[in-house]
């Protein structure tokens, strides 16, 4: 009775996620369920995505066969990566990155390069914005620089995600462009750290804009400044009247830092030019729909689509630079 | 007041038919998942969440949250039938529930497993809806030096309550230690004692252990004595649910204290697992027979039923008013919120309020109904322990290894449970505890995370877990319960002291 209810159980996901067919473009088409590997937890920013972008391709019937997300979170991702490194020739399993893909080998030694792995597309940038508690008197990124140089060193505690990832990075740079030491300290999930913030169990934070809009909206929590070249695009006021468009840089504000999350797609190695282009048709077809869209909204994304050699050439220059990043924050595993 | 009119408008909402239709297939499907172990609540609702996207969003969540307690309520199943907790929090129910089984009492342990998870649910949702703004700055307070604290007073009330030899829970809860170390150190990001094995990157999964300790050891220890399930002769009509209620009302003092401990546990970051075993330890210290625990006592389901599920109800509130999930499956029910374009926080209780309160109702119907479907189960579950074991066994080895497998979809971990298994036999056999193994292979990580995110912060002052009132009480508590046998013996020697020893005649 119980194999017959888990076979039911199973039919039922099954039938749900399968939908219905629309004639695709490319000649290569999957035949079989498609893994989409999340090299994180669940909850987490990749894992979101990974499901949106799931929801969307069930709601839309993008896919004739079904899209099954599998979180393999183990070794800061590294269990995923090897998963699809080790699946070379097999089109039916995709992964979605986030610059885990750079740290982890470097921070872990765990053997894997994205070089492994055939890209297919750039999603989404994350933005990475300067928080800290709406009480703090701080208004400005540059009264909150004074005030950390004006504080004996290590007595201000940055909370990030992980450790030496990508929060850690921005730390350690904002360190160097202050001039003083933060104590750092990791927690396991982006929420988390927002909350921490609120509580005053931390003094600053580098939240994503996803992780904390709603502690903004709720007056809680205030950003200081965005750590990319310009300001987001996004003109819809938040809170106070105030939108992420009107979050300065944190360039302009003396600290010169840009750093953007990679939210894209990889394939298994030895994945033909037909395989590719399927998927890169399916993710074009997934941009354009509305509920993507507001998704981005919501998490004040830089869009910016790559696919092809433009992207093989940004995910290489990132690689470059994560390297000399993790050399001389000393965050590289002995055997690196 | 205006709470209360926006609750009765949440009940408009939850009461139509087809919100109703989606409260009993959801509660359905999380009985079956809650049921297989493994499959987990939170594997559950992320594989049913895609098809929730074409409904609105409160309908969507009705039916997620009730997949939720439906896993909620299907994980004592497993555990009383066959010893095999379903969800991390099941395994203080099968201290009793288990036991209960083979005397032939399945039907009276289900009974009140069920009916307690209910009873702590709803005081839970009573909470919410009374107190929750309250609740939510409450859990703004807990850093990681104020969570540690509640681990170190979950271990130390099982360590001090405990009946069993404390230098084998010490160690039995060491090796559980070890066992949670493995994988990435989160705190320096580097890997630990995984000696370069792929597999070992994520660490040892509570529920592949627990698969491999409890289902495949008590598989083997039942092939040791001879083949045969002795829960054969368990009651199968539904009178045995009304006898079992009218008995139930003694334990209200049981019921109550776990009520709020669960609570308790829920809001602070801890969440359900712990709130379960300290329910238990301390109702097995303050029953009147609390010597039977362990071997079919009643009580003993009672009270890590209603702390588990008041716990995992409460934890609900700060992932709403926070946006900080308080389990798995909630962090999966977070990430659909996000999907739908609702945004948890601060904000989500002003600006959306009809599915704030759809919600909260649905949490008071979701129950009902709940119990409702699982309470007429009750002989269809007890009547599977009249199945032959030659036939069940195999069935359960599937089941496990099915359930092993989907934790990661791995076989080596199907491996490694049974491998667990031999240990679970092995330990049985010399009489060492499995749950304060199982208990540091769950908190073990999140403990010491918290150890060192607090040393961190103090700059390495041990200070910090004395710094403020609410760190503080609840350290004093963990001690205090530690040391509890001491101070009871202590206390019973000063008496007899102060009293003289002319008095100990009478």
């Amino acid at each position: 009775m119980r194999r017959s209810t888990h076979l039911a159980l199973g039919t039922i996901a099954a039938l749900c996620t399968g939908g219905v067919a629309v004639p695709a473009t490319a000649a290569w088409e999957p035949v079989r369920p498609v893994e989409f590997i999340v090299p994180a937890g669940t909850g987490g920013g990749a894992d979101q995505m990974a499901r949106t972008i799931q929801g969307i391709v069930t709601k839309h019937s993008l896919m004739k066969q079904p899209l099954v997300v599998i979180n393999k979170s183990g070794g800061a991702g590294g269990e995923g990566f090897l998963d699809v490194k080790g699946s070379g020739g097999n089109p039916h399993k995709i992964i979605i990155t986030l610059s885990n893909l750079f740290t982890t080998p470097l921070a872990t030694g765990i053997p894997f390069s994205w070089k492994d792995l055939t890209p297919v597309a750039m999603l989404a940038l994350d933005e990475f914005v300067l928080w800290v508690n709406a009480d703090k008197p701080y208004k400005t990124a540059k009264e909150y620089i004074d005030a950390v140089k004006a504080a004996p060193a290590g007595s201000i505690k940055m909370g990030g995600t992980g450790s030496k990832q990508e929060d850690q990075i921005i730390t350690v740079a904002v360190e160097k462009a202050v001039g003083t030491k933060f104590t750092y300290i990791p927690y396991k999930g982006g929420g988390e750290v927002a909350v921490q913030l609120v509580g005053n169990h931390v003094d600053s934070t580098v939240n994503n804009p996803i992780e904390a809009v709603a502690q903004w909206r709720g007056g809680k929590l205030r950003p200081l400044c965005v750590f990319d070249a310009k300001p987001m695009a996004y003109d819809e006021p938040i809170a106070d009247g105030k939108a992420w468009k009107d979050v300065p840089t944190c360039k302009s504000a003396g600290l010169d830092m840009e750093y953007l999350m990679l939210r894209g797609i990889f394939m298994a190695p030895r994945a033909t030019k037909d395989q590719v282009e399927y998927y890169v048709e399916l993710f074009k077809k997934i941009r354009a729909t509305p509920e993507w869209q507001d998704f981005m909204k919501s998490g004040a994304f830089n869009t910016t689509f790559l696919t092809g050699a433009e992207y093989a050439k940004w995910v290489e220059a990132e690689d470059k630079r994560h390297q000399a990043l993790m050399k001389e924050a000393g965050f590289l595993a002995p055997s690196n | 007041m205006e709470e209360l009119v926006n609750l009765f408008h949440g009940f408009a909402v939850a009461l139509q038919p087809y919100n109703i239709m989606l409260m009993v297939i959801g509660i359905v499907l999380g009985v079956i998942i809650g049921v297989l172990p493994g499959l987990g609540g939170a594997n559950g609702v992320a594989i049913l969440l895609p098809l929730t996207f074409s409904m609105s969003p409160t309908s969507a969540i009705i039916m997620l949250s009730c997949i939720y307690w439906g896993a909620l309520f299907g994980g004592a199943i497993t555990s009383i039938l066959f010893n095999i907790p379903g969800e991390p929090w099941s395994v203080a129910t099968t201290f009793d529930g288990y036991p209960m089984a083979q005397q032939g009492k399945a039907g009276e342990a289900l009974t009140a497993a069920f009916t307690s998870s209910f009873v702590g649910a709803l005081f839970a949702v009573v909470m919410i809806t009374l107190v929750a703004p309250l609740v939510a700055s409450f859990a703004l307070q807990f850093g990681p030096a104020e969570k540690f604290a509640v681990y170190f007073l979950a271990f130390c009330s099982f360590v001090g309550l405990s009946k069993e030899p404390p230098f084998k829970t010490i160690a039995a809860m060491m090796i559980g230690f070890a066992l949670a170390a493995v994988g990435l150190d989160s705190i320096t990001g580097q890997l630990r004692l995984t000696f370069g094995v792929t597999h070992l990157l994520n660490g040892f999964d509570f529920l592949i252990a627990v698969i491999g300790l409890f289902g495949i050891g008590e598989i083997l220890l039942t092939m040791e004595e001879g083949l045969a399930f002795r829960g054969g002769k368990a009651k199968i009509n539904l009178r045995v649910v009304l006898q079992t209620w009218k008995e139930l009302p003694k334990y209200w003092m049981t019921s109550l204290r776990s009520c709020f401990i669960g609570c308790w546990m829920g809001i602070t970051p801890a969440g359900a697992t712990p709130a379960s075993f300290m329910s238990y330890g301390i109702a097995k210290r303050m029953a009147k027979n609390g010597k039977n625990f362990g071997k079919g006592e009643i009580e003993g389901v009672v009270a890590p039923e209603t702390a588990a599920h008041a716990a995992g109800t409460a934890a609900l509130l700060p992932m709403l008013s926070l946006g900080v999930p308080g389990s798995p499956t909630a962090a999966v029910l977070l990430g659909g919120l996000l999907i739908w374009g609702l945004q948890p926080g601060p904000m989500l209780f002003v600006e959306q309020k009809e599915f704030v309160w759809g919600l909260i109702a649905s949490m008071y119907l979701g129950n009902i109904v709940g119990l409702l479907v699982v309470l007429t189960c009750v002989p269809i579950f007890a009547a599977i322990l009249r199945v032959p074991f030659s036939i069940i066994a195999p069935l359960i080895l599937v089941l496990c290894a099915i359930g092993a497998y989907s934790v990661h979809s791995s076989t080596f971990d199907v491996m490694l449970m049974l491998v667990f298994g031999v240990i679970g036999y092995l330990l049985k056999k010399c009489n060492y505890p499995l749950a304060p193994l199982v208990l540091a292979i769950v908190l073990g990580d999140k403990a010491e995370e918290a150890f060192r995110q607090s040393l961190l912060g103090s700059q390495g002052s041990f200070g910090i877990f004395l710094s403020n009132p609410l760190v503080s009480t609840i350290m004093i508590l963990g001690l205090i319960a530690l040391f509890w046998s001491v101070i009871q013996e202590g206390y019973t020697r000063l008496r007899a002291t102060v009293a003289g020893p002319g008095s100990r005649a009478a």
